[in-house]
């Protein structure tokens, strides 16, 4: 009995001190707190991501001592990918000081944030994936998905197939079949294709794979009847080594398999072996560690044993680079920010302004060292996308090659679309239309 | 199984002496003092969650029909609750609590059919029917989430009567006061007739068809029963907690969770076990990652301490098992009565104990 | 018209998936039937042993000595899980041994994911070319994991026959009481089954893993194996074998034929649906055991 009590008055002690600790605030640090995911199925992805973003910001810590002085700090907690595990984690880290953004890396966890964020005032990351609407600054003045949204992918998508068969107009009669996740995710650029195959003239069949999708053989079989010319590899995790490998099975030839953003890493073709060989992705970012800026990481950050990634070889990896690329667009927009409001500790306000002005044109990305590793980004208060350009990548058995130029997805075909959306959005919340950069955020 | 009602403590005014003094406590301290973090991460999942327990306990524990869908229904409930507010705006809320609750139960009684002719695992794993088929519902029919083309919800504001529960505490209070209204109400149903027949089915089905407890009734009863407190459950966690709901968020894990709540913790057949059992399951594992971190950031990566945390949660899961197969709510009661035992010697009984403290 | 070719091709790759399925239900029945338990851990059990075999390969060690090192292996978590977990919890109502392979699963895919990290992994098993009979598309690779499977059920017939082990085995199967009445050690028959099932864990893996690669889904194929086993009743390994070939069957057909009437993916319900059918008219399965029991 007294044991139990014992045990009982020790974990209370624990439990107070575990939940309500918040370490005090020092003069000039810049807070990023990172809801990763290390564990659990999507645990390769989150370990490249976070990775890449921590190698980055330590990079700027070792090299620059910070951004103009300002300090990067950070802290994590572990959502395994799970939403109300992100929730615990946002409640837990919101009060911290000076945070400068929220970058999860999962879509389910950005969307419960999106009405938490706005209400506290701090940007909200979703860079090459996230809410498509969001694009709209207007409605969404915390959100930034950048470098590319779901409609803009599928518009790359389509854009490089076109240029493969020599042209927009000899899209006219050809078959395209998407393959995608049976999932909230994998259902949102149903209406986008459809929209594209209107305009463009070319066949679509659109086949879902259920999830987890370890199992396509009906699927594929379907498919070796329709004989399609492409099949776009809309998947996710474990359905998209399998796809390869039943394709493979039923004759289809990997090189035109396409695949979106959340099958292009190495994760997604390394466990088809052979069967990848071949097979196209698109992505934003290059892979390959041949670049400057991770040059510099390698040299700075891992040669300091400061390194993130536990395998060396996976540095350059797609979801490193994604990593790298987000660090950067990151600091640049604190860098951007202070240019304003001073080299000190910004707002979430000041930060979001940041990145309402995150125009980095090719000449800047080059003086970032990160030349080949993206093209470009152009963000303004109401397009929170930056028109940032895609390129694509095959698979030759063993790493990523560059395979096209980069690509431009057809924004303002797309621009229309996400506007009705977010202004519905907007009319269901009851959100005031922003009408200009300088409007201050109507409150929710 | 069987398993012996939930031992009645000796004296069930000072239970509900106890029960007073924690709602006292829960309405007029906690939401004063307790953070955000506390009230918005901790204390709403933990009663949407003990909910969804009490109402898998009706089922499982009182009339011992396991089931492995309880996900769906507190899917079932979070999608109609929304729809019902979408669409007829005009209702008030506590109504759209109600009729989600009521759907849920609809669906739950047409998944319990099968109990009818199903046994044990039989059974258990032809709720998984519900489980997927639901879940493949919601996300293949675009109606169920408005058209959103990705397929996740959005909570409106919580208001009753012109009230509108927007803050952390507002939300908490809102939830607390339907999770005790919904486990009073299920507290005077498990004592009425139903209740007993709950566990007259449970412990002997044959002997109860004998003395004349209408088993399709019975088993049907208690499917929609727990289903409706489910599904009200299901309301709570997307509309006071999480705010948003996709899907993908009442998977398999999820009814597992209010499994291990039952059976590993609360002990099945005690209302009071799926409280402190719902309490553990969102504790305890925040507590071990802090602690973790604390005491073992600087010396592993934040990766292995969270496999370790794994294999700790399922270790623990076995020796708790092994431990007091009924469930730790059982060892807490053995402790509990030796220890209110002992006091009795001082004071003498209960009603005295109780008037002294009126 | 009816395109016969198409159907058969689907109908043949259906059977063929069913045959995978059936490879993860065996294992479960071993359990099942020598201790009443629904082994959830099956799937945490074959990620496991998939991800020994292959990190072994990928760090230096030859086919053979892998094979070796990870049966061992598999050998000796069947015997520990059955000493710590199982052997404590005797006598414990089946939802209690259920919750504890739960508990048992977590346990598993953290040390496995701990002890060989979270990176997916390709496993190539030299078979996956196809060819065509009459124009139906044919897989080899599923053909040889049919004779896997097919040669696994030859195996354990003749085990169950012949030795005393299955011979006791089948004892406890048939009736525990009677079986320790006799004066058979349980724990030794257990510790043999849970021996056999990380085996049969080990070929699974090997086999699922290199369809899928070798990865952390590994584990979620045991919902492809629970309709097998409702179908096939949870105590027959006949009716693993024929519950996986229906599934397979019935999954595929539906998909391809019923499917797009409904959008498509209703691949995951389906066979649930399908079992729960005839359960309705068979209580206990294709060839499960009629037996009032209760959980």
């Amino acid at each position: 009995m007294s044991k139990l009590r014992r045990f009982k008055l020790i974990m209370g002690a624990v439990l107070a001190a575990g939940l309500a600790s918040t370490p005090a605030a020092h003069a000039d640090e810049q807070f990023f707190p990172l809801q990763s995911y290390r564990v659990g199925p999507y645990a390769a992805g989150g370990t490249g991501f976070f990775g890449g973003f921590i190698d980055y910001l330590n990079l700027i810590n070792i090299r620059d001592g910070g951004v103009n002085g300002v300090k990067l700090t950070w802290d994590e907690g572990e959502t395994q990918y799970e939403v109300e595990r992100g929730i615990e984690v946002y409640e837990r880290l919101k009060n911290r000081p000076g945070i400068a953004a929220w970058n999860p890396l999962s879509v389910g966890i950005a969307y419960a944030m999106i009405d938490r964020i706005t209400k506290d005032r701090v940007p909200l990351i979703t860079i090459n994936h996230g809410r498509t609407d969001s694009t709209d600054g207007r409605v969404f003045p915390y959100v930034f998905p950048l470098l590319l949204n779901p409609y803009s992918e599928t518009s790359g998508i389509i854009n490089y197939i076109a240029s493969r068969e020599g042209g927009p107009d000899k899209l006219n009669g050809k078959k395209i079949v998407v393959l995608y996740h049976g999932s909230p995710y994998g259902k949102e650029t149903i209406p986008i294709y459809k929209l594209l195959a209107d305009k463009y003239g070319f066949g679509l069949e659109q086949i879902e794979v259920p999830h987890p999708g370890n199992e396509q053989q009906s699927q594929w079989l379907s498919i070796r009847r329709e004989k399609p010319d492409y099949v776009v590899l809309r998947g996710w995790g474990v359905m998209n080594p399998v796809a390869l490998k039943t394709a493979q099975k039923v004759g289809f030839p990997a090189d035109h398999i396409i695949g979106n953003v959340w099958s292009n890493s190495e994760e997604d073709v390394i466990p088809a072996g052979d069967a990848a060989k071949g097979y196209i992705a698109i992505t934003t970012q290059a892979s390959g560690a041949e670049y400057p800026v991770l040059q510099e990481v390698i040299k700075t950050v891992y040669g300091a044993n400061k390194g993130n990634l536990d395998d060396k070889k996976r540095i350059g990896s797609v979801y490193h680079n994604l990593g790298i690329v987000n660090g950067i667009l990151n600091v640049e927009a604190v860098r951007i920010a202070q240019a304003k409001f001073g080299k000190r500790t910004l707002t979430g306000d000041e930060v979001r302004w940041g990145f309402e002005h995150l125009q980095l044109d090719p000449a800047r990305v080059e003086a970032l060292g990160a030349k080949g590793l993206f093209h470009s980004i152009n963000v303004t208060w109401n397009n929170h996308e930056g028109d940032g350009r895609v390129t694509f990548q095959q698979w030759d058995g063993s790493k990523w090659k560059v395979v096209s130029d980069w690509i431009a997805p057809d924004w303002a075909f797309l621009r229309p679309i996400i506007e009705k959306s977010s202004t519905a959005y907007a009319k269901e919340h009851g959100i005031k239309i922003r009408t200009s950069g300088d409007d201050p955020v109507s409150q929710w | 199984m069987a398993i012996p009602a939930s031992s009645k403590s000796s004296c069930p005014s000072a239970e509900t002496l106890w029960g007073a003094i924690v709602l006292m406590v829960a309405y007029g301290v906690v939401p004063f003092v307790g953070s955000d973090y506390l009230l918005d991460a901790v204390l709403t999942p933990f009663l949407a969650l003990a909910l969804a327990a009490v109402g898998l306990n009706v089922l499982t524990g009182y009339t011992g029909q396991v089931s492995l869908g309880s996900a769906a229904f507190l899917a079932v409930g979070a999608y109609a609750a929304y729809n019902l507010h979408l669409r007829i705006p005009s209702l008030p809320l506590l109504i759209d609590l109600v009729l989600a609750g009521g759907i849920a139960a609809a669906v739950g009684i047409l998944f319990g059919l099968p109990s009818l002719r199903l046994r044990g695992f039989y059974l258990a794993v032809s709720t998984l029917t519900a489980q997927f088929f639901v879940q493949w519902a919601l996300t293949k029919f675009g109606w169920f989430s408005n058209d959103n083309p990705s397929g996740v919800i959005d909570a409106p504001v919580l208001t009753i009567a012109g009230i509108s529960f927007t803050n952390a505490a507002e939300r908490y209070v809102f939830s607390l006061t339907i999770v005790v209204i919904s486990t009073l109400l299920t507290l005077r149903l498990l004592r009425s007739q139903s209740g007993r027949n709950f566990i007259a089915v449970r412990d002997h089905e044959v002997a109860a068809k004998v003395i004349g407890v209408p088993l399709l009734r019975t088993k049907l009863l208690a499917f929609g029963i727990s289903s409706f407190l489910i599904g009200v459950a299901g309301v709570l966690w997307a509309f006071a907690y999480l705010r948003t709901v996709e899907p993908a968020g009442f998977n398999l894990d999820r009814s597992f969770q209010i499994l291990f709540i039952i059976i590993i913790i609360g002990g099945l057949g005690s209302l009071r076990g799926s409280f402190i059992g719902a309490a553990f399951i969102v504790v305890f594992p925040l507590l071990l990652s802090r602690v973790g971190a604390a005491l073992l950031g600087s010396v592993f990566d934040s990766g292995i301490l969270e496999m370790s945390q794994r294999i700790v949660i399922g270790a623990l899961i076995i020796g708790f098992l092994i431990a007091e197969p009924r469930g730790l709510i059982a060892l807490w009661d053995r402790t509990w009565s030796t220890l209110w035992s002992a006091r009795r010697t001082a004071a003498p009984t209960c009603s005295l104990t109780q008037r002294s403290l009126q | 018209m009816f395109d016969y070719q198409f159907f058969i091709e689907v109908l043949i790759g259906g059977l063929l998936s069913g045959v995978m399925y059936s490879l993860v239900a065996i294992g479960f029945v071993l359990i099942y039937k020598a201790s009443g338990v629904l082994n959830f851990a099956q799937g945490a059990m074959l990620l496991f042993a998939a991800l020994t075999f292959v990190s072994l390969v990928e760090r230096g060690a030859s086919l053979p000595a892998a094979l070796v090192a990870t049966l061992a292996t598999m050998i000796v978590l069947g015997l520990a899980i059955e000493r710590t977990v199982l052997r404590p919890l005797v006598n414990q109502p089946p939802i209690t041994l259920f919750m504890a392979t739960l508990g048992l699963s977590y346990v598993i895919e953290g040390a496995a994911q701990l002890l060989w990290g979270t990176q997916v992994h390709g496993l190539d098993i030299g078979i996956s070319d196809t060819f065509e009979v009459a124009g139906v598309l044919i897989s080899r690779f599923d053909l040889f994991a049919a004779a896997v499977a097919g040669s696994l059920v030859a195996v354990f017939a003749l085990f169950f026959r012949y030795t005393r082990t299955g011979l006791s085995f089948r004892a406890v199967a048939d009736d525990q009481f009677a079986a320790l009445a006799v004066g058979l050690r349980l724990p030794r028959v257990w510790a043999a089954v849970w021996t056999v099932a990380g085996i049969v864990a080990l070929v699974g893996g090997l086999l699922w893993g290199a369809r899928l690669g070798v990865q952390f889904s590994l584990s979620l194929v045991v919902l492809k194996a629970l309709p097998v086993l409702v179908l096939g009743g949870f105590d027959s390994i006949l009716g693993a074998i024929v519950g996986g070939l229906v599934v397979g069957a019935i999954e595929k057909l539906a998909e391809v034929y019923v499917g797009p009437s409904f959008g498509g993916g209703i691949e995951t319900w389906v066979a649930y649906v399908a079992a729960l059918a005839l359960l309705l008219i068979r209580p206990s399965g294709l060839f499960g055991k009629k037996l009032v029991e209760r959980v």
